[in-house]
C-alpha cells in the first residue's frame, strides 16, 4: 500500500477551510504568503474572512490581537521565522500578556524547509514560545493530527502557536486518533528506552523503533505533539519505566521538547535524557530530505542517540 | 461648543491632571509629563462623545479607546475613575504590588480598558483590529487611539497606518500627541517624525491639525473625522507637561514622579484651577 504523504501546512489550509465552513466568527490574517502558508484555501472558500495584511507580522499579530476582542477567533499565519521570530514582542505583549484568542499557524518550521537556507529556516521557534506564559504550543506529526490540532485550537479560549512543516510527510495515524492538547500518546510500549518525539521526527522515531530492536533494544515511542503544557505525566511514567529518554526534534536542541522533557526529567526522576535536535547551529540550503541526513534528523539519528542513551543507564 | 460644556470639561480635565499627580506622587514613578498633556482629549472622549457604559465595561458595541502611548496610563486611569469605573481613591495605588492599576494599561485587570498597551507601536494595531472587527459589523462602533510623537518612530506605527489605509477602516482615528519631547531630547533631536501630517496624508489617512487643549478644536476634529472616509489622524499640538506650571514643557518631566513638595506645588496649582472653574 502507498504511504499517502502530505504536508501538515496543507492539512492547516484543509482544517481552517473546514471550520470556516462550520462557524462565522473565524477571521484567517496572512502576511503575504497565503500561497505557501495554505491560508489561500481557506481565502478562496471564505474570501470575506480573510485578510491579507502584506508582508508586516508585526502589525498582523497586533491586528490579531485588536480583532479577537471583539469577540472573532483569530487565526495569523506566516513562516515561524516571521511569526514567532520577528513579531515575537507583539506575540508576548499584545495576545498572550491580555490572554487574547489568538491562533498562530507557523508554517516552514525547521531546516526541512530545504532550499530557501538558514534565513528561513526557524530552529528557535519553540523555545521562544515556551518562554511566553499562558502559550501553549503543538507541533503536530502528520496531516491527521494537524487537522485535529487547529479544531482544538478553534475550541481552546487563549493564545496558541501551532507550528507545521513544508514537507510532505508519511501520513501515521488512522482518522479514529484522538489528539488532545497537553497530552502525550504512547505509539509504542517498550521497556529499555523511551523515544519522546514531536512533528517530523515522530516517524523516525517509530522506524527507529523497528532498528533498534533487531540490536535487541525494546524502545518504546511516544508523540508528544503538545509542548506546552508539556503531558508531565507521561514523561514521568515513562523515566519510571524505560529509565532512559530520548527526545526527537526538528528544532535546537536548546529550548524546545528536549528541554521541555529534560526539566521535568531532572525534577521528578533523575534518568538519562539525550536529546536528537539541531546542534545550535544553522541550517542551510539543499534539498529537504537531504538535508535532514545530514543534520542526523533521521532514524539512523534516532537509533544512535538511544544506544547513547541505554549506555547511560 | 457651547460654554457650560467647556467649562464642564475642562473641570474633567483639571481632575484628570490631579489624578495623574497623585498616582505618580504616591507611585514615586510613572510618567506626569505625557500623561497631562492627553488630560483634554481624555476628557472629550470619556466625559462627552464615547459611548460607553460603566456599568458595563465589556457592553459589546461600545466605542474602544486604545492608549497606544501606554505609558500615559495615569491620565487613563484618571478619566476612567472619574467616569465612574472604579473608585476614585484607588488611584492611590498606582504600581503597588496589591494594586490592579498597573504601571502600564491592562485590560484584564482594569475596568474600561479596551487593550492592554505598554509597548509602543503595538497599540494602534490593536487599534486596526477592532476597527476591522467593527467593519464587518457594519461600523458598530468606533475606534480611538492615541500616540506619543516619539512613538511614531516605532516601525510598527506605519506598518499599521499602511494597513487602515489601505483597508479603509473608516471608524479609525488616532490623535497624535505632538508635545515635541521624549525621553532624550526633544523629538527633532532624537528621530524626528516629521513631515508627521504629510506622512499619514502619504499613507491614505485624512489628518486634522488641531491645539489638543482646545475642545471646540478636538470636538470640531472628531465630528469631521467621523464623517469621513477612511481613517482620520488628528495632529494635536500640545505642551507636555500642560497645567503644572513646572512641568510644562520639561523633557525632565516624562518618566519622573513629584515628590512632597512638588506634589503639593502641583496640587495647589490644580486646586486653584478648578476653583476658578467652578467659581
Amino acid at each position: 500500500m502507498d504511504v499517502i504523504k502530505t504536508a501538515t501546512r496543507d492539512a492547516y489550509g484543509k482544517a481552517l477551510t473546514e471550520l470556516g465552513d462550520l462557524h462565522d466568527n473565524i477571521r484567517v490574517l496572512d502576511a503575504d504568503l497565503a500561497a505557501a502558508t495554505k491560508t489561500g484555501m481557506f481565502k478562496k472558500a471564505h474570501p470575506d474572512m480573510f485578510v491579507d495584511c502584506g508582508i508586516q507580522e508585526g502589525n498582523m499579530m497586533g491586528v490579531a490581537a485588536g480583532l479577537s476582542t471583539v469577540g472573532y477567533v483569530v487565526f495569523a499565519s506566516s513562516f515561524a521565522m516571521f511569526a514567532a521570530g520577528r513579531a515575537f514582542e507583539q506575540i508576548r505583549n499584545s495576545i498572550a500578556y491580555p490572554k487574547l484568542n489568538v491562533k498562530i499557524g507557523a508554517t516552514h518550521a525547521g531546516i526541512s524547509v530545504g532550499e530557501d537556507g538558514a534565513s528561513h529556516q526557524c530552529c528557535e521557534d519553540i523555545a521562544l514560545m515556551r518562554s511566553i506564559p499562558g502559550m501553549t504550543i503543538i507541533n503536530p506529526a502528520d496531516d491527521i493530527e494537524s487537522r485535529q490540532a487547529v479544531f482544538a485550537a478553534y475550541e481552546t479560549e487563549g493564545p496558541v502557536y501551532m507550528r507545521f512543516g513544508r514537507l510532505a510527510v508519511p501520513r501515521l495515524f488512522d482518522t479514529d486518533h484522538k489528539f488532545e492538547i497537553g497530552k502525550g500518546v504512547y505509539l509504542k510500549a517498550g521497556s529499555d528506552v523511551t523515544l519522546i518525539a514531536s512533528g517530523l521526527l515522530v516517524g523516525p522515531a517509530l522506524d527507529a523503533a523497528e532498528q533498534l530492536k533487531n540490536e535487541g533494544i525494546d524502545a518504546a515511542v511516544i508523540d508528544m505533539a503538545t509542548i506546552k503544557p508539556i503531558d508531565r505525566d507521561i514523561i514521568v511514567e515513562a523515566a519510571e519505566k524505560t529509565g532512559a529518554i530520548v527526545t526527537c526534534e526538528e528544532h535546537n536542541i536548546i529550548g524546545g521538547l528536549g528541554s521541555a522533557v529534560a526539566e521535568v526529567v531532572c525534577e521528578t526522576v533523575p534518568v538519562p535524557v539525550v536529546r536528537l535536535g539541531v546542534n545550535d547551529e544553522f541550517g542551510h540550503s539543499g534539498p529537504a530530505l537531504k538535508l535532514l541526513d545530514l543534520f542526523g534528523l533521521n532514524a539512523a539519528g534516532v537509533v544512535a542517540k538511544a544506544k547513547a542513551a541505554v549506555a547511560l543507564k | 461648543m457651547d460654554d457650560i460644556t467647556k467649562k464642564k470639561l475642562s473641570v474633567d480635565a483639571c481632575r484628570i491632571r490631579m489624578a495623574v499627580i497623585e498616582g505618580t506622587y504616591n507611585a514615586k514613578s510613572g510618567h506626569p509629563g505625557g500623561s497631562l498633556s492627553i488630560a483634554d482629549i481624555l476628557a472629550y472622549l470619556y466625559f462627552d462623545k464615547m459611548n460607553i457604559d460603566p456599568a458595563r465595561p465589556d457592553m459589546p458595541d461600545r466605542d474602544r479607546l486604545v492608549l497606544s502611548k501606554g505609558h500615559a496610563a495615569p491620565a487613563l486611569y484618571g478619566a476612567l475613575a472619574y467616569r465612574g469605573f472604579f473608585p476614585v481613591e484607588d488611584i492611590k495605588t498606582l504600581r503597588k504590588p496589591d494594586s490592579y492599576l498597573q504601571g502600564h494599561p491592562n485590560m484584564n485587570l482594569i475596568p474600561g480598558v479596551d487593550m492592554s498597551t505598554g509597548s509602543l507601536g503595538q497599540g494602534i494595531s490593536a487599534a486596526c483590529g477592532m476597527a476591522l472587527g467593527s467593519k464587518y459589523k457594519g461600523d458598530a462602533f468606533k475606534v480611538y487611539t492615541i500616540l506619543g510623537d516619539g512613538e511614531i518612530e516605532e516601525g510598527e506605527v506605519w506598518e499599521a497606518a499602511m494597513f487602515a489605509g489601505n483597508k479603509g477602516l473608516d471608524c479609525l482615528t488616532a490623535f497624535i500627541d505632538y508635545n515635541g519631547l521624549q525621553i532624550d531630547g526633544t523629538v527633532e533631536e532624537v528621530d524626528s517624525p516629521e513631515p508627521i501630517a504629510d506622512k499619514f496624508r502619504a499613507f491614505n489617512w485624512n489628518v486634522i491639525e488641531i491645539d489638543g487643549h482646545d475642545f471646540e478644536q478636538i470636538e470640531d476634529a472628531v465630528n469631521r473625522a467621523d464623517a469621513l472616509k477612511g481613517p482620520t489622524a488628528i495632529v494635536c499640538k500640545t505642551v507636555k507637561g500642560k497645567g503644572v506650571s513646572f512641568m510644562e514643557n520639561s523633557v525632565g518631566w516624562h518618566g519622573k514622579a513629584p515628590n512632597e513638595e512638588e506634589y503639593n506645588t502641583a496640587m495647589a496649582e490644580l486646586n486653584a484651577q478648578l476653583a476658578a472653574l467652578e467659581a
